[in-house]
């Protein structure tokens, strides 16, 4: 089992390292580069010089292949370089926004987890029947509602009922864990949505495959409870291919998090994302790439070990 | 292009044209009455997706309203039996700017999902067919692709390519698009290549000396439109869902262009108060046309193949 962890965080390495020379070449064959966006995006007249002069304060004079190697000695030693924009460590940029997309991605987790457990299961219970149907609509929703429109109807919502909107300053939850709460569970709510939705539809369908196992029959025919035979059985099993899911979109929250932190205003790492393709901001966006790889890259190796303690069949070598 | 297009080859040429054609016609509606009949949520989303068609197809003749007309004296004015979907910030008619947005996601939804699974089924298939070093590269690429999540991809796409209008449409916004949807279709029909690889007739083909173009494209290719298929749809409600987050985020379809996202962008999130119905609807739009391609999707991949899953 740790060999086999060992080898996997090693197999890390050249997936990381693919991904890091596919975004860098990608990025480079753009014509126009951050420094025109940044002193001429809005008309101004800058000089060639200037331009020129800025180009080599940034290290874009350089031939492609050495700026590669000044970006990868610094990937090895976590140095991921300055934001061409703002000139601030990206390390500083991101770290100073993860804390904020981490809570919301956690918090989006639990109320999906919470609610798409029980409803996929009483789906399954009651197949073909009202509550079924009901489930069925209610997922379909959470697969074609955007996760934006839906964030902009909770604020809607909230402002037909109470008259009152999220504040959009960031109160960390250590600071003030109630301010922190009632500022992010409706973000958390609208990116939660959509995953609920996946998490509950697996939930259905592997527990109506696992229904059909003979060790169901076997338990039910020795009178074991029907309860029992549901949580204890049923349920252990067919939360295998869920938790896959629920890892998956863990690592794709990202994603959500790109459009709903916009409908709140949170200053979050989607913003940033948005943030730094407009402006061309070439190190902050590979950083934030790289972040997103590893960030996947790590809850896939999680979710494999996590099969081992759930399903003790599972030997890996 | 002009390769990937031969991807869905067409079911084999009637021997004779005459009766045969009439007898094709007939097969074809009675396929589509027994495609209703087996899969009526299929038909009710087939019907929503027509009727988007005919929104889109007939944009000016449907829309009670240039969506472009400036109109000062009317701003912000609430649904009403003059404007069904009320007016914006200037004084544009909102129902028919939905109208016209239906035309934009179409043909950014269709294009894209075209392009992107047709690239991404050719790759799956040639890499199914050669294995070895071709298929190990291009699964490596395909897993390292996977590693985002499709609004990821696309931005960092936009990124790389930026604006490029054709004919008013943005090319490589459709490109941002499919090269998301590249490697999930690449994966999915990878895999039924290779069941139909080790097929004897692909054997037949070999042995008979035909080029590997040729055994790709004509004995591999209609064994796999089902797949082919059943991903074009999935990926249609992606696209149009993806180009909606885009434009909503700034990064799509700009303005004035009628496009759904857009209309739920800048300036319709500060009338939260007065004007509701700048929210409601568009979303409602996007929603509806997402929730009927994936609802066709589904009951297609039933009807086509239930062992098929995604």
């Amino acid at each position: 089992m740790l060999a086999y962890a060992a080898k996997r965080i090693l197999l890390m390495i050249p997936t990381l390292l693919g991904v890091a020379v596919l975004v860098f070449f990608m990025l480079r064959v753009v014509p126009g580069d951050v420094v025109e966006v940044k002193l001429r995006g809005d008309g101004g007249n800058v000089s060639q010089e200037t331009i020129e002069m800025e180009r080599r304060r940034l290290g874009l004079d350089k031939p492609l292949l050495a700026q590669f190697g000044d970006w990868m000695v610094g990937l090895v030693t976590l140095d991921f370089g300055k934001s061409m924009w703002t000139d601030r460590p990206v390390v500083e940029e991101i770290g100073t926004r993860l804390e904020l997309s981490l809570q919301v991605a956690i918090m989006a987790t639990i109320i999906a987890v919470l609610i798409a457990v029980p409803l996929g299961t009483f789906a399954a219970l009651m197949r073909d029947t009202w509550v079924d149907y009901l489930a069925r609509i209610v997922t379909i929703g959470g697969l074609a509602i955007p996760s934006f429109w839906f964030g902009m109807l909770v604020m809607l919502t909230l402002l037909g009922l109470f008259n009152w909107l999220p504040p959009i300053t960031f109160t960390p939850l250590h600071v003030d864990p109630w301010t922190n709460l009632v500022q992010l569970i409706w973000p958390a709510m609208a990116v939660g949505y959509r995953y609920c939705a996946v998490v509950a539809r697996m939930v259905r369908s592997s527990l109506l495959e696992v229904f059909n196992e003979d060790y169901i029959r076997t338990a039910r025919a020795k009178g074991v409870y029907e309860k029992l035979v549901i949580v204890r059985h049923a349920l252990r099993n067919a939360l295998l291919p869920a938790i896959t899911v629920i890892g998956l979109e863990f690592a794709f929250l990202i994603g959500g998090l790109v459009v709903t932190e916009q409908v709140f205003n949170l200053n979050g790492i989607g913003v940033l994302f948005v943030q730094s393709v407009s402006r061309n901001d070439f190190t902050l966006l590979q950083g934030l790439v790289m972040l997103v790889a590893a960030f996947y890259v790590v809850i896939n190796l999680a979710v494999d070990l996590l099969y081992a303690v759930f399903d003790p069949r599972i030997r890996y070598r | 292009m002009a390769v990937a297009e031969a991807a869905p080859a067409p079911a084999p040429a009637p021997a004779s044209p005459g009766p045969a054609e009439a007898i094709a016609a007939r097969s074809r509606t009675a396929a589509l009455r027994r495609f209703c009949r087996q899969q009526p949520l299929g038909a009710v989303s087939l019907v929503v997706i027509l009727a988007m068609m005919v929104a889109g197809l007939l944009s000016e003749v449907v829309a009670p309203y240039d969506p472009l007309a400036i109109d000062f004296a009317g701003i912000l004015s609430p649904p009403s039996w003059q404007h069904w979907a009320g007016t914006d910030a200037f004084g544009r008619d909102v129902f028919s700017r939905l109208i016209h947005g239906s035309r934009t996601a179409l043909v950014i939804g269709f294009a894209s999902s075209f392009l992107g699974s047709t690239i991404g089924a050719v790759l799956g298939a040639a890499s199914a067919y050669f294995g070895g070093r071709i298929d190990d590269l291009i699964q490596r690429l395909v897993d390292i692709l996977l590693a985002f999540p499709l609004i990821v991809l696309a931005l960092v796409v936009v990124a790389v390519l930026g604006k490029g209008l054709v004919l008013g449409i943005d090319v490589n916004l459709i490109c941002a698009i499919a090269i998301p949807i590249v490697p999930r279709v690449a994966r999915v029909v990878r895999a039924a290549a290779l069941s139909v690889r080790v097929m004897p007739y692909i054997d037949a083909a070999r042995a008979a000396g035909y080029s590997h173009v040729r055994i790709v494209f004509r004995h591999m290719a209609p064994n796999l439109v089902a797949p082919y298929l059943i991903m074009l749809t999935a990926h249609i409600a992606q696209a149009i869902l993806l180009e909606a987050s885009l434009s909503f985020l700034g990064l799509g379809v700009a303005e004035p262009t009628p496009a759904w996202g857009l209309m739920l962008s800048g300036n319709a999130s500060d009338f939260f108060r007065e004007a509701p119905w700048l929210i409601l609807f568009p979303g409602l739009a996007i929603s509806l046309a997402v929730f009927a391609f994936n609802l066709f999707g589904d009951s297609l991949r039933d009807w086509l193949d239930p062992r098929f899953k995604l």
